[in-house]
């Protein structure tokens, strides 16, 4: 039992990582990506290529594929989701389930149908374990991953508060019109915060690759692992998409030993569960408590 | 009346002549099935199953303000009843329409808690909820989880009266459903349903019971879109969990919506009718369809959210199954109806899509 909460616990890890660019673009922009888990896919198969044709390691391949999402991320606020959004609340939700459909299908035109994994590009990296008192063993993959996303999390937390950058994207996302009124250019904070996002949503792609296998298709659930994560975390707030990352997993590490099939009902699951707590308290849910003992996030 | 007080209208002769056409449209619709070949027949039932599927996603989006990536739940849950009451013994037929009642019934809880949702959350919360009943309805042992099932006891029928059996039945349901939309945009809910769609927080300020209103386009579309997939497996027979429950259908909803004009009544029609065409042509290109498909939606939403008709409305004042009310300033009464300055009560204008 304590094994498979630990395990739960640093799958959380995994989950925060793909959710934090989600829940950071839409507490900036107010737009939810629906190409979030689609983009994610694309850098995981960018390192595949990377690392099959070129023989490139992956980890030495994220030098390449980050600053490339970067663009993407950058170029995807200025060409299509700046554009969008003068339209109002739901076209953005319309493009960037166009772009998902578009991404998607380009991925399976080129690559097939085949699963393919970051695997057996890391050596040994992805079965090595730690013995921990106990006779627990945990991946050491699994650890770096929960130690990347506490991390990252961290950093950019640290970047929203502590730097100039920072602080005018919060600006940006409390009233643009306003910080632009003092000096903000929230054209380019904007674009700046897409492509932060992109550079998390392609590190995220990199794990999901290298922890498990992924298809042309796997970004829609990709996409619900990090909405899910980031609603019961409270969408927004950056420490509550590692609670919700945790809270996820552990409740589908419940459903799977419930069910043989519960592992993604179980996540579903719980997160009907706190949106419905959530809902039904206004808006004091894990998140809501979260963000009220430790200030809003960004 | 006095000579100066403007005329309010409910629609324009173009679409009284609409009203005739579209009688007549469906009379020669019902006989036809006498006319066409078996290929044919089953073609025009997917499209009438298509122009269900749009109106009502356009129901939910484009007058409830609602856009959800989810509608696949309805479709793949009008399938799974439908199976079910088969296999409990129920007429095939018969089921097809019991099973989207339950779906209507389904969707009313479900819209307890999703209501309460906006804009992108409601979109992906919907797909969640899409993505858990998959796997329930997997776990229903009749299914036999992603292999599947058939609707066996609609093969005591002959195939060719099976095949117009449906076709009547698809064209009927589409008809009755348009019907019921276009009663209801046209009635007092409509200025409410309209009221919502152009500005939520306004609307509920002058006293427009917005939750309400959208609880009844949800449930509608619910219904509609179980309909249709209840159509839709008793053309196909099997029954796939996969099939059903993919995201794929609500993207063709999506696409032949944005495509037609979102919040449009025509617009929708017009769009499961480019769709059907698409399909037939580059249907067989497999991917590059796919692909297409999406770069569509990409940039109609980006250059043309009001879609083809939207567009062609706002410029040319057309209207041929008028919703609206239009109000006409009696200053040049030779004046043509499209030639009148657009008055501010006709609901053309829209700040949100």
């Amino acid at each position: 039992m304590t094994n498979q909460i630990v395990q739960g616990i640093l799958l959380g890890g995994y989950y925060a990582l793909i959710a934090c660019g989600l829940s950071f673009m839409f507490s900036v922009m107010r737009i939810i990506n629906l190409a979030h888990g689609s983009l994610a896919v694309l850098s995981a198969f960018a390192l595949w290529l990377l690392a099959s044709r070129f023989h490139i390691p992956p980890f030495l391949g994220l030098a390449i594929v980050l600053p490339l999402m970067a663009v993407i991320g950058w170029a995807l606020q200025r060409f299509l989701l700046e554009r969008s959004a003068r339209g109002g609340a739901l076209l953005p939700i319309l493009t960037t389930f166009g772009l998902a459909i578009v991404i998607d299908n380009v991925l399976f035109e080129q690559f097939g149908a085949d699963t393919r994994s970051l695997a057996p590009f890391i050596g040994s990296l992805s079965y090595d374990s730690w013995e921990w008192p106990g006779s627990l063993y945990v991946g050491k993959l699994a650890v770096i991953i929960f130690v990347t996303a506490v991390v990252l999390l961290g950093g950019l937390q640290l970047f929203l508060t502590r730097t100039g950058l920072g602080r005018s994207i919060r600006a940006t996302s409390e009233d643009p019109d306003t910080a632009g009124l003092v000096g903000v250019d929230a054209r380019r904070a904007n674009a700046i915060a897409a492509a932060i996002a992109m550079v998390t949503v392609g590190l995220a792609g990199a794990f999901l690759g290298m922890r498990a296998t992924f298809d042309p298709y796997a970004g829609a659930t990709q996409l619900l692992f990090a909405f899910e994560a980031a609603v019961i975390g409270g969408v927004g707030s950056l420490w509550g998409t590692l609670i919700g990352g945790i809270v996820l997993a552990l409740a589908q590490t419940l459903g799977a030993t419930v069910h043989p099939q519960g592992f993604l009902i179980g996540g579903h699951i719980a997160f009907l569960i706190v949106l419905f707590i959530r809902l039904y308290t206004s808006g004091l849910g894990l998140g809501g408590l979260l963000r009220l003992s430790t200030g809003k996030a960004s | 009346m006095s000579t100066a007080s403007p005329v309010i209208e409910r629609g324009t002769v173009a679409s009284r002549i609409a009203g005739c056409g579209v009688a007549i449209i469906i009379l020669l619709l019902a006989v036809a099935p006498q006319f066409l070949s078996a290929g044919v027949v089953d073609r025009m039932t997917a499209l009438f199953i298509y122009v269900i599927l749009a109106a009502m996603w356009n129901a939910l989006a484009g007058f409830g303000g609602l856009v959800s990536v989810g509608q696949q739940v309805f479709f793949g849950l009008g399938a799974y009843f439908t199976i079910r009451l088969a296999n409990a013994g129920l007429n095939p037929f018969v089921s097809l329409f019991v099973s989207a009642v339950i779906v209507g019934t389904v969707s009313w809880p479900i819209s307890l808690l999703m209501l309460r949702l906006r804009n992108g959350e409601f979109a992906i919360g919907m797909w969640v909820i899409a993505a858990l009943t998959h796997l329930l309805v997997n776990l229903d042992r009749l299914i036999q989880g992603e292999t599947g099932t058939s609707l066996i006891s609609l093969n005591v029928y002959d195939a060719s009266t099976r095949r117009v059996t449906i076709y009547w039945l698809a064209l009927a349901s589409m008809t009755a459903l348009l019907a019921v939309l276009f009663g209801l945009l046209r009635g007092s809910t409509g200025a409410a349903i309209r009221a919502i769609r152009d500005n939520e927080d306004a609307a509920a300020s002058v006293g427009v019971r917005v939750t309400g209103t959208k609880r009844l386009l949800f449930v509608l579309a619910a219904f509609g879109i179980g309909v249709a997939g209840a159509l839709w497996l008793a053309t196909a027979i099997t029954f796939q969990p996969k099939t059903y429950f993919s995201v794929q259908w609500t993207a063709y909803m999506i696409f032949m919506v944005l495509v037609g004009g979102i919040g449009t009544f025509e617009g929708a029609i017009l769009g499961a009718l480019l769709f059907f065409i698409i399909e037939t042509w580059f249907g067989g290109t497999g991917v590059w369809y796919l692909i297409g498909l999406g770069a569509t939606a990409l940039v109609f939403s980006l250059l043309l959210p009001r879609g083809l008709w939207g567009t062609l409305e706002d410029r040319f004042g057309w209207r041929i199954l008028s919703v609206g009310y239009r109000v006409r300033l009696p200053v040049n009464a030779s004046d043509t109806t499209g030639g009148t300055a657009p008055p501010a009560q006709v609901t053309t204008s829209r700040e949100k899509a």
